[in-house]
């Protein structure tokens, strides 16, 4: 094999594989897309010591090539398909050096497959602690492939990979895993015709799986189903016997090659740790403990970054402002395209502290404890115990979260955790609150004790916690289940967090945001800021005019009010202005009147943008405090009745629409990244904003 | 439960109690009975009921020489002989 060759990672979950990734490719990675297939594909290169490139492929982690999840699912297609550019030249299972038995029930299976494979041996150090010893000499010679001791987590053993991936004949060696023939032999034997393979367990595989993979056309799908109804093929009773002898040849493998003389040792610790982290009455405390640490440092370890990105944009425009020449391009390459990317960069630091945390909690096995504990209940409303942590994340930022969601397996749960993720309410929601409840809830205490305006605020994260709950039991119902869903989960000892990991999943995943939804945020953005500056020209001449006039009569110390009053005036004479008054009596119900129409318009990208049109449309400077902002919302009437805009029933309407309303194409913009299709996010734009008029209307109502 | 020719009890592993050790006899529901096989889960093999989550499901057991875990109607199809 000459020049560049490529390579795929396949092995079984918690086996340190992402680790071993990383470390064979560095920083050198990028997310692509698998042909026609909605998962992502880790890529990485890593040079060879004969001096090649070998473009690297992470495969999702799986127990078999009979798949459990969508996920697992790509493994068998990337492998199968002599078609598919990702088909490896070699691939390299990595398998659990302290669980060898169960490890090797997929390394059967794709050496079967017949692709020149690899065994690394992970973990080898903790295994040769915890009592067991492999004869690798006697492995390697049974299996008929070169099977290397590695320890990804000490980095041990990485120079040996890369060399038996350089001494790899382009020739599998491998033995077979099973006798296959006396497995549906009439079946096998058609399909290798049909699909003009002499591989029998690929023959097998397609026979079995051939429907979800998109490798065939569709008169060879049903060639495939004649083949099966000709010959009575039994999927489940073949997949269960073919198991049953994969065990049996491995018995025969492992015997006097694997010594284990401390087999009640190793799970002492374990043992120990899960008998208070799952206990009945500890287990959901330290839970709750450890969600609010998260929770709060994802709150307060954002705050000073994100003032820095702020600051850093907010002079960056300000400097271009005064260097560049000024016109149409600057101001759109500054308020629209500038901005929009403001506002993709300030999640990151959410993002990237959410990931971190998760990332510890996987790694140290933590994460699957409290799916374990918390199935029960998520289940009761339509998710599963692995919804936890993109709910919980959700009170920070939804974006993240439905990121986060990508490891649940059961596509039913997946879904509806991500449909009901933005309803909780997030950060960003915070600032419009505390305007609005600085408005119209009086700063008293009840009881000499409770801050009447933190209840409130609590109040709108119980509502929006109990919105989602309700949205979510429902859903249940509605939305139909494609895969039986399976609850048949690994328990991984407990280990000490990988730094390096945790680092490179807080850049994977901010990266990953910031090159995916970027896309998306700007150009609505760019839209939404051509709105707001631009009107119908008659309009902007006349405004115009009738400040220059002004001008000249006054002196230059009223020209900085003056410039306020003619922008807000600009903006209510804007083509968002317009919409604000043409969906006027949508919203007069509701309790508000176009100058709120307005800031809805303007917060459909990122609700946050609420605060800075309200400064912006009652004349407030750029650097006007809140407290600018509240007193002229206070002392705003209206011009009919003269009575004030924001009563508490116009407050507590609009607080409810902001709580459920889907006002951030960050969010939107990630949905549609994680579902690859328009439909999801669309059903969560047009259920959320239905959800938000209704409940704003009845609380006006009720409340006027 | 039954007891069968050899005087073992046979029944369901959901009806275990933590701690209880036992050997897998065979599945009740075929296409769940391959998914538990793959995880290890073979007739013949020992198990231990390690623990139940805090509301009594899922439940964690001891089998192949790790944990694993699975909710209470998986583990029912699974037939044991104490």
């Amino acid at each position: 094999m000459a020049g560049n060759i490529k390579i795929a990672l396949v092995g079984n979950p918690n086996t340190g594989k992402s680790t071993l990734f990383n470390l064979l490719t560095g920083l050198n990675q990028k997310i692509g897309n698998f042909p026609g297939i909605t998962v992502d594909k880790k890529l990485g290169y890593c040079k060879l010591p004969g001096g090649r490139q070998a473009e690297i492929t992470d495969l999702p982690g799986t127990y078999s090539l009979y798949p459990k999840s969508k996920d697992e699912r790509i493994v068998l297609q990337v492998l199968a398909d002599s078609n598919n550019p990702s088909r490896p030249d070699i691939v390299v299972v990595v398998a659990d050096a302290t669980n060898l038995r169960r490890n090797l029930l997929l390394y059967t299976q794709v050496a079967d497959l017949g692709i020149p494979t690899i065994l690394a041996l992970n973990m080898t150090d903790m295994a040769k602690k915890e009592g067991i010893d492999i004869n690798i000499h006697k492995l390697s010679e049974r299996l008929g492939v070169q099977v290397v001791p590695i320890s990804a987590r000490s980095n041990t053993g990485i120079n040996l990979l890369k060399q038996a991936i350089d001494n790899t004949t382009s020739i599998a060696t491998q033995a077979e895993g099973a006798d296959l023939h006396l497995m549906a032999p009439e079946a096998i034997e058609a399909a290798r015709e049909l699909l003009k393979t002499n591989n029998n367990y690929l023959a097998l595989q397609m026979l079995h799986q051939h429907e979800p993979l998109n490798i065939f056309s569709s008169g060879e799908h049903a060639a495939l189903e004649q083949i099966k109804k000709t010959h009575h093929f039994e999927s489940s009773k073949l997949q269960a016997a073919e198991t049953i002898a994969r065990y049996r040849y491995l018995g025969t493998v492992l015997s006097g090659v694997i010594e284990d003389t401390g087999a009640v040792r190793k799970f002492v610790i374990s043992d120990k740790l899960d008998a208070v982290l799952t206990n009945r009455f500890w287990g959901f405390l330290i839970f709750i403990a450890i969600l609010f640490f998260v929770f709060n440092s994802i709150f307060s370890w954002s705050t000073y970054p994100m003032d820095m990105i702020e600051y850093a944009f907010v002079w960056l425009t300000e400097y271009g402002h005064q260097h560049l020449p000024d016109g149409l391009l600057t101001n759109l390459l500054l308020d629209g395209v500038l901005a929009g990317l403001g506002g993709v960069v300030i999640f990151i630091p959410q993002i990237a502290i959410l990931f971190a945390f998760i990332s510890i909690l996987e790694d140290t096995g933590y994460m699957a404890r409290v799916t374990f504990m918390m199935d029960k209940v998520m289940r009761k409303f339509g998710m599963s115990g692995k919804s936890v942590v993109p709910m919980i994340g959700s009170l920070a930022c939804a974006v993240p979260s439905i990121m986060s969601a990508r490891n649940i397996e059961s596509w039913k749960d997946r879904i509806i955790t991500i449909m009901v993720a933005p309803l909780v309410s997030c950060s960003a929601r915070l600032p419009v609150y505390t305007l609005l409840i600085s408005l119209v809830v009086p700063q008293k205490m009840l009881w000499g004790f409770i801050n009447l305006q933190g209840l409130t605020l609590m109040g709108m994260y119980v509502i929006s916690i109990l919105a989602a709950v309700f949205v979510a039991f429902i859903m249940k119902f509605i939305i139909k289940a494609k895969e039986k869903s399976y609850f048949i989960m690994e328990l991984p000892v407990y280990r000490m967090p990988r730094w390096t990991n945790v680092l490179y999943t807080m850049y994977e995943k901010s990266k990953t945001f910031v090159f995916e939804a970027g896309k998306v945020i700007i150009a609505i953005s760019i839209v939404l800021w051509v709105l707001a500056t631009y009107g119908p020209s008659e309009r902007f001449e006349a405004i115009d005019k009738k400040y220059a006039a002004i001008e000249a009569k006054k002196d230059s110390s009223q020209v900085s009010t003056l410039e306020r009053d003619k922008a807000a005036e600009r903006l209510e004479n804007s083509y968002a202005g317009i919409l604000g008054h043409v969906i006027e009596p949508a919203i007069r119900p509701l309790g508000f009147d176009w100058k709120i129409g307005i800031a809805l318009i303007t917060s459909f990208a990122a609700r946050e943008a609420f605060v800075g049109t309200m400064a912006t449309i009652y004349s407030v400077d750029n650097d006007g405090e809140v407290a600018t902002i509240r007193n002229k919302m206070k002392g705003a009437r209206n011009p009919d009745t003269g009575l004030p805009v924001f009563t508490f029933a116009t407050a507590f309407s609009l607080m409810l629409f902001y709580a459920f309303a889907m006002q951030c194409m960050s969010t939107v913009a990630v949905v549609f990244r994680e579902t690859k299709s328009w439909k999801w996010p669309v059903i969560q734009l047009v259920y959320m904003t239905g959800m938000a008029y209704v409940a704003s209307l009845i609380a006006y109502q009720l409340l006027k | 439960m039954q007891a069968n020719s050899h005087h073992y009890i046979q029944m369901k592993l959901s009806q275990l109690s933590p701690g209880q050790r036992a050997t897998i006899v065979s599945f009740t529901d075929l296409d769940m009975s391959v998914k538990l096989m793959e995880m290890g889960c073979l007739p013949g093999e020992e198990v231990e009921v390690e623990r139940f989550a805090p509301m009594g499901c899922p439940i964690a057991i001891r089998v192949a020489g790790y944990q694993l875990c699975l909710r209470k109607s998986e583990a029912s199809i699974i037939i044991i002989e104490q």
